[in-house]
């Protein structure tokens, strides 16, 4: 490292105060990868170590008398089994569903207040849509139980009860999950919408296209990388979400978020806790997937939309 | 698709002398389209806020009726002589204010410096920041736990021990700070990334330093004002991130607001829906103070960077 930079910085100082070109070269001089460090080191040692602990003890066993540890696949196998393995089927189809659902309706919303042209529709929708994007988790639970639960104001009005309608099911878990998902697609499609110049749209009509031509050779295709990336992100969103479900349906619902939490805060028996590691990790492979489409995705959205 | 069948007799009726002239029609099958859509637009965004105001509606309703007594305010009057009420928003508070304050001081530094110098770490710092994304937090919670009884087990002998201790004290968890920045950063960095995007960074610094002003300056009286509406929108975020978590607060065992809540909502059902109520408009306000502190300048600089892209 050292022969490299030592012959620059005898030089850099003076010419730096004399001419532009030598501020180009400046601007190379400077370590900046050292402001990248703090970054680095943090998430390594806050979220690589949590990581690796999940990683190691997922595939590990240690007697608790001779404290010897010897990899076995057995957490692994057992979290892939019998209800462990209805929970990560059950999670990920209600991730699945709830995040294609909120992508559509929050493609819809957006579009409809993007091309309203009303600033302050855009920024109060905007702005809501930050705020209940946020609204998940254990308030947003409680404001539909107070709504919609066995004693709800709707449920009572409405006699929801009556029509079969029980909120702490799997159809009620996705009415709430939207109540977050949406506004976060509305958030992320958003900026997208707004990249479609409606230059495209006037081009494409003067060459005689048709709006479902327009949509289908200009507007999708641009808008596709976005639209996966809004969808992946509203899946990991649900895929995550623990403390809506938990002040919510308890157990009824079966979701590997919920057995995590009881095998880690709950019944002490032993290996449980390492079960749980071996779910975290399932779950964590499951997202890394979908990740792993969306980083290509994203690169390519970027080319267009500026 | 009907709709768009009238321009098609304007094209072809254009012949070449009228086009010349009467230019003045050009906008008209512009404009005969927006009826349509507009149906299409109220209808949606009615929907829409029907969904989303219904259960707010609701909640208050049945925060301040009760069945066969009528309407009383106990839920809200009561509030802050309810035991653990200010502990728990206050040590929120505190905890939401060292995440941005953190996350910040991490993330804006390494943002500019992969903007000026360093392009080739963009990627690597785009997945670290989004990695969190992909850890659910009661995954992410697994980990700490377990790396937290790493403390007790092995280090109890080593100076380490006692940084475990001070990271999990019940007054002030540290532990969670951490946590709360690593959620944080997926969003920071969205919100950092975009306001970047959006300034046209190498040239304000090559100016600035040309100028003849050093680093700190550069950043501090350059840079970050021109950032002011992301900062603004990554701190709210945050904050808001911080006041809901109730996962890994819980399954590490304190007790900020959103575990408080939960634990109230057993003995009374209409208090902790009122507290709900009172957090989402807390954090409304909030966002839109934020917004509004932050979007004048932005905007103001948008104006001048488009009317110099036009000059």
């Amino acid at each position: 490292m050292s022969p490299s930079t030592t012959p620059r910085t005898p030089t850099a100082p003076p010419v730096d105060r004399t001419a532009g070109g030598a501020a180009r070269r400046r601007r190379r001089g400077p370590r900046t990868w050292l402001a990248v460090l703090p970054l680095l080191a943090f998430t390594g040692l806050c979220f690589g170590l949590p990581l690796g602990a999940i990683a190691f003890g997922a595939v590990t066993r240690s007697d608790p008398a001779s404290g010897a540890t010897a990899l076995t696949g057995e957490h692994l196998a057992r979290s892939l089994q019998g209800p462990y393995l209805d929970s990560l089927i059950g999670s990920v189809q209600l991730s699945a569903l709830t995040a294609l659902i909120g992508g559509v309706l929050g493609v819809v919303i957006a579009q409809a207040v993007v091309t309203s042209g009303s600033a302050g529709l855009r920024g109060a929708t905007l702005t809501a849509s930050g705020v209940l994007a946020n609204f998940g988790g254990v308030p947003l639970a409680f404001a539909f139980i107070a709504t919609a639960g066995i004693s709800g104001v709707v449920t009572r009005l409405a006699d929801l009860g009556g029509l079969g309608w029980n909120l702490y099911s799997f159809t009620g878990l996705t009415v709430v999950y939207l109540y977050f998902l949406t506004p976060l697609m509305v958030l992320v499609i958003a900026p997208a919408l707004d990249g479609l110049r409606p230059q495209w749209r006037e081009a494409a009509q003067n060459s005689g296209a048709t709006a479902g031509q327009f949509w289908r050779h200009v507007g999708l295709p641009v808008l596709a990388p976005s639209l996966l990336g809004g969808f992946v992100l509203l899946f990991g969103t649900a895929f995550a979400a623990h403390a809506t479900a938990a002040a919510l349906v308890g157990g009824s619902v079966p979701l590997v978020t919920l057995k995590i939490a009881d095998a880690l805060s709950g019944n002490v028996l032993t290996g449980q806790e390492n079960v749980a590691l071996a779910l975290g990790l399932d779950m964590i492979l499951i997202a890394g997937l979908v990740m792993a489409v969306y980083l290509p995705l994203q690169r390519r959205s970027a080319r267009w939309l500026r | 698709m009907a709709a768009m069948t009238p321009t098609a007799p304007h094209a072809p009726a254009g012949v070449p002398g009228a086009d010349t002239a009467r230019p003045a029609p050009r906008p008209e099958p512009r404009r005969a389209g927006p009826p349509r859509p507009r149906i299409w637009r109220g209808a949606v965004l009615a929907l829409a806020g029907a969904y989303f105001l219904v259960p707010l509606v609701a909640s208050f309703v049945f925060t301040v009726h009760v069945p066969g007594r009528g309407i009383s305010f106990e839920a809200y009057t009561g509030l802050l002589a309810a035991d653990g009420f200010t502990r728990s928003l206050l040590l929120s508070l505190g905890l939401a204010a060292a995440t941005i304050a953190l996350s910040l001081l991490l993330a804006v530094p390494a943002l500019i410096a992969v903007r000026i110098g360093s392009p080739r770490l963009r990627p690597v710092v785009e997945v670290v920041c989004m990695l969190p994304l992909v850890v659910p937090p009661i995954a992410l919670v697994t980990g700490i736990t377990t790396v937290l009884r790493w403390g007790p087990d092995h280090l109890s002998r080593t100076p380490l021990y006692q940084t475990f201790l001070a990271v999990q004290d019940e007054r002030f968890p540290v532990v969670l700070v951490l946590a709360y920045t690593v959620l944080a950063l997926p969003f920071v960095h969205r919100s950092l990334d975009a306001g970047l995007r959006a300034v046209d960074v190498p040239t304000l610094v090559e100016a600035a330093r040309s100028c003849g002003a050093g680093w700190p300056h550069v950043v501090l009286r350059v840079l970050l004002p021109n950032l002011r509406a992301s900062l603004a929108g990554a701190a709210f975020l945050t904050l808001a991130l911080v006041l809901g978590e109730f996962t890994i607060a819980s399954l590490l065992g304190f007790r900020p607001f959103a575990v408080w809540i939960v634990s109230i909502s057993g003995a009374q059902a209409r208090m902790s829906v009122a507290v709900s109520i009172l957090s989402l408009l807390i954090t409304w306000l909030l966002l839109l103070a934020l917004s509004r502190a932050g979007a004048a300048p932005a905007s103001t600089a948008t104006a001048a960077t488009t009317s110099r892209k036009e000059s």
